[in-house]
């Protein structure tokens, strides 16, 4: 599904340079759940943007489904973010002055689907999360949880083949918070890969693998097993 | 491509943000505002100017002559000029490629009476090509011809208030008109759109005339209009050439001003041109600077937008959106504020001009407007002024690293 190897970054600050990256090596099977863990500064962010091409890397190998990502131009690293990736994130990032629906139906737009189509699959992803009477609603008449779930919606709407999220519950209160990993937990129950970065360990274990990073380098790669969030709500 | 949801994005985007829309439209619609008027008021000066001008030709040249200030080959100062028949056919033989047409003209006070009315006119004895010059309408029967010069007749060309005072409700054409003792034929009824003074003239065939005002060939002065293909320039040139050759033929001073006098209509078209000309660039200077203004205006509200939109760019990015798409949404939000609020501008400035253009005639300013073809332009001005402005900052939006703009801080 994602290999990479010897992947390095690093950022230029003023005169000196800030090594993030120093030689990863990551190979993702597909059906997976991994929670990259780490304290901040250990380089997790930075993975999950290259990995989310959203950013670069300076040199390293990165294969995604058998597709080697290199030489991106903005162009082309957009169609592979439309195709390929779902982007979960900590503050939900949605777009204020759409409604659930339009936001969850705006990847779709980008795929150039019809309208009607559009609104169609909309509704069948947000019917998934539970929201379908919330479609026409702007995001600030809901609640954190509820603004999640639109975001998780909005991911699956494109039908990715992977999907990346930066501390989705990083903003959630915990009865919240484990309400997202048991639905997250679903969907990887149905076969979606799941990449996540966290740094609360209660969310790393309802993960089937935990990857710690520290200061740029895999200390410890485990299969673990995976707690349900559902026995805690 | 005509992209439905390209639209729907933006009039989504300008309507959940009135205030600032309106905001960055008033400029622009102000700049265009101020240039309409503007041209407006242009336009109705040159109104003004060509109105005063009438439909007089405007390329029409009148030589006097008069008496010499200097003494020159022999001759005395103040000796009288006097032109003659062959005057008018050397200046016709010498300078025939440049004249269009050429009219010599014998001017008289006449008192002129019908039966019982009776009142004191202008009589013109003049050459049939007058009529194209004066630009005179013949109303009924027939303007002065050839065979009445050749025929010395007397015959008579009335001015239509001259028909009115005279004939009342008789038809003239026919009848026989005194003009200080001798009666001629009337043979047409002639109208003048430069107003009453030039509809108060009697015209007769100059022959006629020489004979009856003292049996001689003498003419008081030539009027004749140069080809209407000449520039400006030749034009002035031309009439300095006719009053050199008449000089040298009447032995008149090089540096005599009396003598012979040339009044050359181009000299007033020069300087009228001129002004208006002046007074066009001047508009165009104001108003372009004003819609640069506004231009700016609105490109530093819409770098706003984008900062304040960073975000959302960042995420739709993220989303899979292209830079194409980004530019698109950025650029096409410019050229529609700019091209609504330029053309509200454009309406409003077009009603003041209509409101207010009537009570305005007082300050020379006649029936001001803008042309069909200035709005079209404008339009056109307009959407490039659009792009303009949303040009930089949709570059700016399109460079947004998602990465950064999703920063949770």
């Amino acid at each position: 599904m994602l290999k990479i190897s010897a992947l390095h970054k690093s950022y230029r600050i003023g005169e000196t340079s800030l090594h993030v990256l120093k030689g990863i090596d990551l190979s993702v099977e597909a059906g997976e759940m991994v929670a990259i863990m780490g304290s901040s500064g250990s380089g997790k962010s930075t993975l999950l943007n290259i990995i989310g091409m959203l950013d670069v890397a300076d040199s390293g190998e990165y294969i995604l489904d058998g597709l080697p990502i290199d030489n991106l131009t903005e162009k082309k690293a957009a169609v592979y973010r439309n195709k390929f990736l779902g982007f979960i994130f900590q503050s939900f990032n949605l777009i204020n002055y759409k409604n659930a629906l339009e936001n969850v139906a705006l990847p779709l737009y980008y795929q150039g689907l019809k309208r009607k189509k559009r609104q169609e699959l909309g509704m069948f992803y947000l019917e998934k999360v539970g929201l379908a009477d919330w479609a026409h609603h702007l995001p600030k008449e809901l609640s954190g949880g509820q603004k999640q779930r639109v975001a998780i919606a909005r991911a699956l709407a494109a039908n990715p083949k992977l999907l990346l999220a930066d501390e989705p519950t990083g903003a959630l209160d915990t009865t919240t918070s484990y309400e997202i990993m048991e639905f997250i937990q679903q969907l990887n129950d149905e076969g979606k890969t799941i990449l996540m970065v966290t740094h609360e360990r209660d969310i790393a274990n309802m993960c089937k693998r935990i990857v710690r990073l520290r200061d740029g380098v895999i200390m410890e790669d485990k299969i673990v097993t995976q707690v349900r969030a559902g026995q805690h709500v | 491509m005509f992209d439905i949801d390209l639209w729907r994005e933006i009039f989504q985007s300008i309507n959940k943000n009135r205030t600032r829309s309106l905001l960055s439209g008033f400029t622009v619609a102000f700049a265009i505002l101020l240039f309409t008027i503007l041209f407006g008021i242009a336009n109705g000066l040159e109104n003004t100017f060509k109105e005063a001008f009438g439909t007089d030709a405007n390329n029409s040249i009148v030589i006097f002559p008069g008496r010499t200030t200097k003494a020159h080959k022999g001759l005395q100062a103040g000796r009288r000029i006097q032109f003659k028949n062959e005057d008018h056919d050397f200046v016709l033989d010498k300078f025939g490629d440049k004249v269009q047409y050429i009219t010599s003209k014998v001017n008289r006070n006449v008192v002129a009476s019908f039966k019982n009315e009776k009142n004191s006119y202008q009589l013109r004895a003049v050459h049939p090509e007058y009529m194209f010059i004066e630009n005179n309408k013949v109303r009924e029967g027939r303007y002065i011809n050839q065979n009445d010069l050749k025929h010395k007749t007397k015959v008579a060309v009335i001015g239509r208030i001259v028909n009115d005072q005279l004939f009342r409700k008789v038809d003239a054409v026919g009848k026989y008109i005194n003009l200080s003792g001798i009666p001629y034929k009337v043979v047409g009824v002639f109208t003048d759109d430069e107003g009453d003074n030039e509809e108060r003239v009697i015209y007769i065939p100059i022959t006629t005339a020489q004979q009856v005002y003292g049996n001689n060939d003498f003419i008081d002065f030539m009027h004749l209009t140069y080809n209407p293909e000449m520039n400006n320039d030749q034009a002035l040139s031309f009439g300095t050439l006719i009053t050199k050759s008449l000089k040298e033929r009447f032995s008149v001073a090089r540096s005599d001003q009396r003598a012979i006098r040339v009044h050359n209509m181009a000299q007033g078209t020069k300087q009228v041109d001129m002004l208006t000309s002046g007074l066009t660039l001047i508009i165009l200077v104001i108003g372009f600077g004003t819609l640069i203004a506004g231009i700016v205006g609105v490109s530093n509200i819409m770098i706003f937008i984008v900062k304040e939109r960073t975000k959302e760019i960042g995420i739709r990015k993220a989303l899979g959106a292209s830079p194409k798409s980004i530019v698109s949404i950025i650029l096409v939000e410019s050229v529609l504020i700019t091209a609504i609020a330029g053309y509200v501008g454009l309406l409003i400035g077009v009603g003041v001009l209509e409101w207010v253009g009537p009570s305005l005639k007082d300050y020379f300013i006649t029936d001001p407007g803008v042309s069909n073809r200035l709005v079209i332009g404008a339009t056109i001005t307009l959407i490039l002024a659009g792009a303009i402005a949303g040009y930089l900052p949709a570059k700016k939006a399109s460079k947004i690293k998602p990465i950064i703009a999703l920063r949770n801080d």
